[in-house]
């Protein structure tokens, strides 16, 4: 990829990810820590494809063992989150 | 490689919905919304990878999708809410080495490699390295694994030395190509031992910063890793966690008055190594008292600690707040940022009770309140409405911003026993004149106050 490129990337997503997290509720700052551990769990599509051009016993132990513990971090921060989230709720009326 | 067009745009929309959900997971009302659209934009992902023309071993990769998603599924559907924090960090931990494994499988292929893709490629394994064990040790202090904070001689010196090292071999690496696999080896070796020398040593109270910090860690890794493979989609997504988890470590760190450096390199004093020694006595009140004042009160605010969450009394005190509420006493709950285990985490276990959260207020909204607060209920709560944070210089905890709990009419104080808080520290409001404390467990005790308060009618 072309690295200047990749510069703007990164600014604007850094600059994105400061953004929506100056505002956000004291309240909601546990859910948002485990919900953005859900996002990085993302690392999954990325040792996807070191595992899919693997080509040695060795790199393809890595990469199993890469994508399984992806898989986990993704699962695992996506449920806790949920479960996390769909305790808040207003006062019924 | 280049990726064929439809795998691309898929990749793209799973970005776009990452980043709508994160945006709505920023307010209470979308908040659930937030997350269950990101998670659609992880399954588009990871849809869209299978696709890639040419893709090997993908027999293996689906067994290890289903080993490592399935075990954590079903772990992070048993897991308490008390538990909350060690799961976050030990999910936390594996996006870290799944980040370092990426780079150890790039490192192994020895492709010929831009000097900025090995930089990137460098930087990101050790990060996710250290994230990976750190997180692990994390876990380990707050499951109660591991009970000690383990302190090495010159354990700074040690710290500095290993990063160094570190460096050193990365920077290697990076000089002479990463083919040489001794060289890979040593420098996955000393990062991953950096994680845990550097986290052992850390204390429990300080664990929900150095969790928020290794979160900030992963995400970078991933977003780094993201550059070595071309894919924009791990960039943002990494970048953006990345940033987000630096600001929520300082607002954190902030909380606490302690700066990350302090949390990594200089421990909390012990308890008897600082604060002036208090005076006065401790007075006790029975539950039908405590009932009786709150009764007839007209504002009472409730401070939740972690002590309560312990008990499991949450659903007891709600139970206690809504009959407060029928007589016509206004309820609230105060929370300290710190209260629990993690930023936010208090308001977690209130919300597993049932209690809405516009009744529960931050620091800053309600600290002018206490003032016109009849009655001042503190639940297993200690350090965080300590007045000396305010006053006594020599304290350990002087600076960290508390709860004004000590300027309500009454305070009570519903706690085990007399010993001090997480700090240590000797607690000043516990000996004013205004306070009263009821012993015993929260949970049977907010149960006594509820039948006393249901005789009253």
């Amino acid at each position: 990829m072309d690295g200047m490129l990749a510069l703007y990337i990164f600014m604007l997503a850094a600059f994105t990810g400061y953004e929506i997290i100056a505002k956000v509720p004291v309240i909601l700052h546990t859910p948002l820590m485990s919900g953005s551990n859900f996002i990085h769990g993302v690392v999954v599509v990325g040792a996807m494809i070191v595992l899919g051009q693997a080509d040695t016993p060795v790199q393809q132990a890595i990469g199993f063992f890469a994508v399984a513990l992806g898989a986990a971090n993704a699962a695992g921060g996506y449920v806790v989150t949920e479960r996390m989230l769909a305790m808040f709720k207003k006062k019924e009326d | 490689m280049t990726m064929p067009i439809y795998v691309q745009g898929a990749w793209f929309a799973g970005a776009l919905l990452f980043i709508f959900g994160l945006k709505g997971m920023s307010s209470p009302a979308s908040a659930r919304r937030g997350i269950i659209i990101a998670g659609y934009g992880m399954l588009v992902a990871i849809a869209a990878t299978f696709l890639i023309p040419g893709l090997q071993n993908i027999g293996l990769m689906a067994l290890a999708l289903v080993i490592g998603g399935a075990s954590a599924w079903i772990s992070g559907q048993k897991v308490k809410m008390t538990d909350m924090p060690q799961m976050v960090a030990i999910y936390n931990g594996m996006g870290g080495g799944a980040a370092a494994a990426i780079a150890a499988v790039e490192f192994a292929r020895g492709d010929a490699h831009a000097v900025m893709t090995t930089v990137l490629a460098v930087v990101g394994a050790l990060i996710g390295a250290v994230s990976f064990t750190g997180s692990c040790v994390a876990w380990a202090k707050l499951q109660g694994v591991l009970k000690k904070a383990y302190r090495l001689p010159a354990q700074n010196a040690v710290n500095v030395v290993l990063a160094l090292l570190s460096v050193a071999l990365g920077v290697a690496m990076i000089i002479m190509g990463p083919s040489r696999p001794e060289l890979v080896l040593a420098f996955f070796f000393v990062a991953l031992f950096l994680g845990l020398i550097v986290t052992l040593p850390i204390g429990g109270a300080d664990m929900p910063v150095v969790i928020s910090l290794f979160n900030a860690f992963t995400g970078l890794a991933v977003g780094f890793e993201g550059y070595v493979l071309g894919n924009p989609a791990l960039i943002i997504a990494g970048i953006v966690v990345g940033a987000a988890g630096t600001l929520l470590t300082q607002l954190m760190a902030k909380a606490m008055n302690r700066p990350i450096s302090n949390i990594l390199f200089t421990p909390m004093l012990a308890s008897s190594e600082g604060g002036a020694a208090i005076e006065g006595t401790m007075k006790e009140l029975g539950a039908l008292d405590a009932a009786a004042m709150m009764r007839y009160a007209s504002k009472v605010i409730i401070v939740p600690g972690y002590g309560m969450a312990v008990a499991h009394a949450q659903h007891k005190v709600w139970e206690m707040t809504s009959i407060l509420e029928e007589a016509g006493v206004e309820v609230k709950f105060a929370i300290h940022p710190v209260a629990g285990r993690m930023p936010g985490h208090m308001n977690v276990l209130l919300a597993e009770a049932g209690v809405p959260y516009d009744k529960i207020f931050d620091l800053e909204e309600i600290n002018g309140e206490f003032a016109q607060a009849d009655v001042a209920l503190i639940i297993g709560a200690n350090d965080v409405v300590n007045p000396t944070a305010r006053t006594d210089k020599s304290s350990p905890i002087y600076g960290m911003p508390i709860l004004n709990a000590d300027q309500a009419q009454n305070v009570i104080v519903i706690k085990r026993g007399k010993g001090t808080g997480y700090s240590g520290v000797e607690n000043a409001l516990f000996y004013t004149d205004n306070c009263r404390m009821l012993y015993g467990n929260a949970q049977p005790m907010a149960g006594e106050i509820i039948q006393h308060l249901k005789a009253m009618g």
